[in-house]
This record gives C-alpha cells, structure tokens and sequence, in this order.
C-alpha cells in the first residue's frame, strides 16, 4: 500500500514537538517490546514499531496525510476556540492550560474535521487528537464534529471519525462537555436517518464521554490492535471491584471477543480497509 | 424523628426541633405557648437561612441524603397506579433502573427513574443507583414502546454514575449509554426529564434526553463527580470541595447554562424533610410539561428537541480564518 503524503503533514512533523507516546528525541522505547527505537524509523513506518508493531500515538494531521489523497484535506470550522465558561481553575487556571497545549502540541483544540478523499472517495472525516487535553470533549469538539455530521447529512457523504481520547468528556468545560455527548449523537441520529454511512475508528485509547457517544456509534466500528477502549478507567474499575483486572481489559481484541467492536485492523491496512468498506456501504 | 443521617449544617437544626417537641409535649401553659410560636419562628428562619446559603459541596450532601425521596417514593406519592415492567431481553432485569407504565393525574405515561435503594440490601442490589448495561438497555426498550403507543416518558435521574465495573464493561456500558443517547433523540414522543439527587455524568446523561429537563433545588448534574474531578486534578479526592465548587454543577448554573430548564424548589429544609410535600411539587411539574408538551406534533417535539441541545456549548468562533497552527 502506498501511503498519501501531504502538504499538511509538514507543519505537524516539525521536530522538537513532543508528542503524547512518542517522546521527544532521536530514539524513543517501545511501551510494547521494551526496545529502544530509532524515532525516524518509526515515523517512516506510520509510527509503528519496527521490532513489534506497536502503534504509537499518531498526531492529527499526520493521520490525514496517511489516509486521505494528497492535498485533498479541506479544513473546516478551525476558527472555532475554546472558551472557559466555568472560569475553571485547578492547580492552574484552564485559559493558561489551553494555552500551554496550544504551545504545545501545535493545535488550537483536540479535534480537526473536514473533508477529503479516500483513494478517490469523497467523506466527511473528523479526528480527536489524544495529545490535547488527552483528546478530552469540550465545546468546540462537540460543536465541530456535530457540524461536521450536519454537513455530512446535508452532503449525504460517508462520514469517518478517528477517536482518540484518554480524557472523555473534558472536566474543566463541566456540564457543557457533558452535554456534548448529546448533542453530537443527536447529529448522529439525523445522520443515520437519512442513510449515511458511519465509519467509527477506535485507537489507543478511547474511553468515557467520548467511548459512550460517538466513538460507539458508527455502522461499523474498526479498532487499531490493542487500543485501551472503555466507559469507565481501568484504574476507577479496578479501585470499584477491588480484584485484579482480567488480562486484556479492555483491550481492542477484549471489546472484539465480547460483541463491541466489528474488526480489529493494523495501521497499515487502514486506508485500503476502509476504502472497502465504503464501497459496500455507498453507491 | 431525626434521621439517622444528620448533615453537619443541619445540627442545629434538629437541636433546636428536638428541644421544641419536648416543649410541645410537656403541659402547655400561656407562656409555653407563646415559647412554641417563637421556636417554631426561629427554626423556620434558620433552614431558610442554612438552606439558601449551601455551597456546591453541601448540596451534594443534601443530594446523596439517604432519606432524600428516591424514585420509587415518588412513584408511590406521584402516581396513581404503577405496573411495572421489567427485563432488557437480553441480559437480565436491572433494579437500579425501574421501568413501567404509570398514570400521572390524567395522562398515562412510561416511568422511568434511576434507584438507589433505601436499606442496605436493597444499596447493594441497586449498586447504590450505579446501573449496569442492561439497565440502561432496559430503559430504552420501554421508552420505545412508549412511543410506539403514544405515551409520554418521565425520567428521574438519581445516580453517581453508571456502575464502573467489569461486567459493565464487559457487556457495552460505553456502547449502551451512547446508543441511548442517539435513540433517545429520536423518539417522537414528550420526554420529561428530572434529576432529583444525585446527576452523575454518561449514567445520568443515558436516561436524560428530554424535552423539559428539570432538576430538584438541592441536586446537581456534573460531567464528573467531585470526587473524581478531585483525584485527577487536585490529585486526592480529598479536595472534592474544591472540585464542586469549580465544576458549577447546581440548579443556578446549570439554569444560566441552558442545560436545565426548571429548578424546583425544594421544602423547607430539603426534600429528605417533607417527600409529600416535594412529589406534590414535581407531580404539578410533570402535570403542566405533559399538558404543554402533548400539544407539539412528534415532528415538531422532534426539532424543538434536537435544537434545546444543539444549542448546548460555549465556544469563540474567530470571524478571520487563520491557520490552525
Ligand atoms: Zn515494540
């Protein structure tokens, strides 16, 4: 499979950014094998490990060069920023943390949607980056992926959202981000009504808020190979029940033996997997 | 009749009472009597004063009050008949969610409330109101028949969460709330929603779709609990104090907000004080919503439902269109 490369892939690859799960420097250890990589192998190989195939984190728009055409991605809605309407303030206020992940990750908030082509098929395509605020859902989220599924609606074009977040709904926006959960099922319950097809990727990791609305709601449903996916933490469960976790909690392949999830597909296999997959589902 | 649970700020209170019915029971002289008029002033003034003042932390106690009216209380003080309904048909019959058909003055509704569970036994049967799967898998089945005949769905929200637990987990918590939540949209009929204690995020959210939400004075609705929030970013559930106060989740935030509709006043001293007096108030809420709402065709409660939440968020949006790095 040959992968897309983009234009937009040079402004997330600048070097000294560190990024969630791929430190910063020349080599970097495998959460997986153990074994100390080289980070420019990595990145070549879609940010695989080379020695195990572990799937590391992957940044946003490094995810669109690797699945859409080339230059295809046309961003939408990026002019929406957050806003901090509980004027929330844990060690630090949340304006300065915002702020802070801006500086570093590069992005203005977890999520970027638009649309592009998949080896030549039109979709609408939303990601959530786990490296901002641990990809948590707050406002602007909720309000770009739900504009994104209204105008997919509207388009009556395939829709694929990329979820990664460890964060859930985003605590520092309260109730608001609850209520993001809502609003963008809501926009998923118009969609599906008229037809469209939901293509729902789950990758390390994807829990809470984010696990309990539209990461879940897709026609099908695809997770990158052991991917922490779940409602509640595996801390939280294990501090409730007070045993041992089963090896493999929710895991990927634990959410494929009990019914969650469609099919379990490496990196590699991703574009031409969901090419497939729309061809089924769109004429 | 002190409750076992007596709240910190409620001492007084009930210090005060207790020494007002032994005045009450002791032989009354015109002097007693007027004493008795004075206390029974005094000890009004101070629950208002107490109960208007709680900060964010407190009210949660009030919400977690084990005597606080639970669903079942008020199905029996709200309705005047009840069948309930149980069993997912896929798994089992979850009693933290109780399902069934119930008639509310004139309309006949499908009852839908989270349940806690008064004695130990029934706390433990019930996860302490933290539902499984199947019970969230429960309520949507019942509310979809619901609308297939036409009648309106009451919801009380009442839970710290959905149950955090391996079954849970094993079985589609993250799947089943979120199918919930899109199904939920989507059901033509009026959907009354209430928190009465405890709202505690995706769990609360799982039954909490409606067309009128509504929340009793002295609960909250938080994308987390304080405790929670606490641990993870004060780094101890120690500080859930803190936590509450910051995540603004009571009655006049969440108004201000536009995540609830209504706040129904609580009497005098909370809920857990008088549970007549509180259905009284919530059965002349649902009788009022039910009369406006049965008045919308299913289209238009379908559209009036999916803006009340599409307009749910606060956001800048930059009028000049600048790169996103
Ligand atoms: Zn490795």
């Amino acid at each position: 499979m040959t992968m897309a490369t983009s234009p937009n892939s040079g402004s997330a690859e600048q070097p000294g950014r560190p990024k969630r799960g791929v430190p910063e420097g020349l080599w970097l250890r495998c959460d997986s094998c153990g074994n100390t990589v080289f980070r420019r192998q990595v990145e070549k190989q879609l940010y695989l490990c080379p020695d195990c195939g572990h799937h590391f984190y992957v940044p946003s728009r490094v995810r669109i060069a690797q699945l859409l055409d080339p230059d295809s991605f046309e961003e939408w809605y990026d002019n929406l920023r957050p806003a901090d309407p509980l004027s929330f303030v844990d060690s630090r206020p949340y304006k300065d943390r915002l702020k802070a992940e801006t500086k570093r990750t590069g992005l203005t908030e977890a999520c970027i949607v638009g649309r592009g082509y998949l080896r030549g098929r039109p979709l609408v395509i939303g990601i959530t980056d786990s490296a901002f605020i641990m990809g948590s859902m707050g406002s602007v989220v909720g309000e770009k992926l739900t504009r994104a599924i209204e105008e997919a609606t509207r388009l009556l074009l395939p829709l694929v959202i990329i979820s990664g977040s460890g964060g859930g709904a985003r605590m520092h926006e309260g109730i608001l981000s609850l209520m993001q959960m809502a609003k963008v099922s809501a926009a998923l319950g118009r969609y599906h009504e008229v037809g469209g097809l939901f293509i729902s990727v789950l990758t390390n990791p994807t829990m809470g808020g984010v696990a309990a609305s539209f990461a879940s709601l897709g026609d099908i449903i695809i997770a990158e190979p052991k991917a922490l996916i779940g409602f509640a933490g595996p801390r939280v469960v294990e501090a409730t029940v007070k045993v041992a976790l089963p090896v493999g909690f929710q895991t990927s392949e634990f959410l494929l033996e009990h019914g969650f999830v469609d099919r379990i597909v490496a990196r590699p296999q991703l574009q031409i997997e969901l090419s497939k997959l729309i061809d089924y589902c769109v004429r | 009749m002190r409750p076992q649970n007596v709240l910190p700020f409620e001492r007084t209170i009930f210090e005060l009472e207790e020494q007002l019915s032994k005045l009450e029971s002791e032989p009354s002289t015109p002097g007693t009597l007027e004493t008795i008029r004075n206390m029974r002033a005094d000890i009004a003034k101070l629950k208002r004063e107490v109960f208007d003042n709680l900060d964010a932390w407190q009210t949660v106690q009030v919400a977690r009050h084990q005597e606080r009216p639970q669903t079942r209380d008020y199905i029996d003080l709200c309705c005047d008949e009840f069948l309930e309904l149980h069993g997912d048909r896929a798994y089992g019959d979850d009693p933290a969610i109780v399902t069934g058909l119930a008639k509310i003055d004139d309309f006949r509704v499908m009852f839908i409330g989270q349940q806690k569970g008064r004695t130990l036994k029934e706390r433990t049967q019930c996860y302490y109101g933290c539902a499984h799967p199947e019970g969230y898998r429960k309520a949507l089945l019942k509310m979809e028949m619901a609308a297939k005949y036409k009648l309106p769905i009451v919801c009380l929200i009442d839970t710290p969460g959905a149950y955090p637990g391996i079954g849970a987990e094993e079985r589609g918590q993250a799947y089943t709330i979120a199918y919930n939540l899109r199904e939920m949209s989507r059901l033509g009929v009026p959907i009354i929603c209430t928190v009465i204690g405890e709202g505690g995020s995706g769990g609360a959210l799982g039954i909490g779709i409606g067309d009128h939400v509504a929340m009793l004075q002295f609960s909250y609705y938080s994308v987390i609990s304080p405790e929670g929030c606490a641990s993870i970013l004060w780094k101890s559930g120690k500080f859930a104090d803190k936590a509450a106060r910051a995540l603004r989740f009571t009655g006049k935030d969440l108004l201000q907000f536009g995540v609830v509709d209504e706040v129904l006043p609580e009497p005098l001293g909370a809920a857990h004080r008088d549970h007549r007096l509180m259905a009284a108030t919530m059965k002349a809420m649902f009788v009022r919503q039910l009369r406006t709402l049965s008045a919308l065709s299913p289209s238009e409660i379908l559209n009036r439902r999916y803006e009340k939440f599409r307009r749910l968020g606060v956001f800048e949006e930059q009028t000049a269109t600048t790169a996103s790095v």
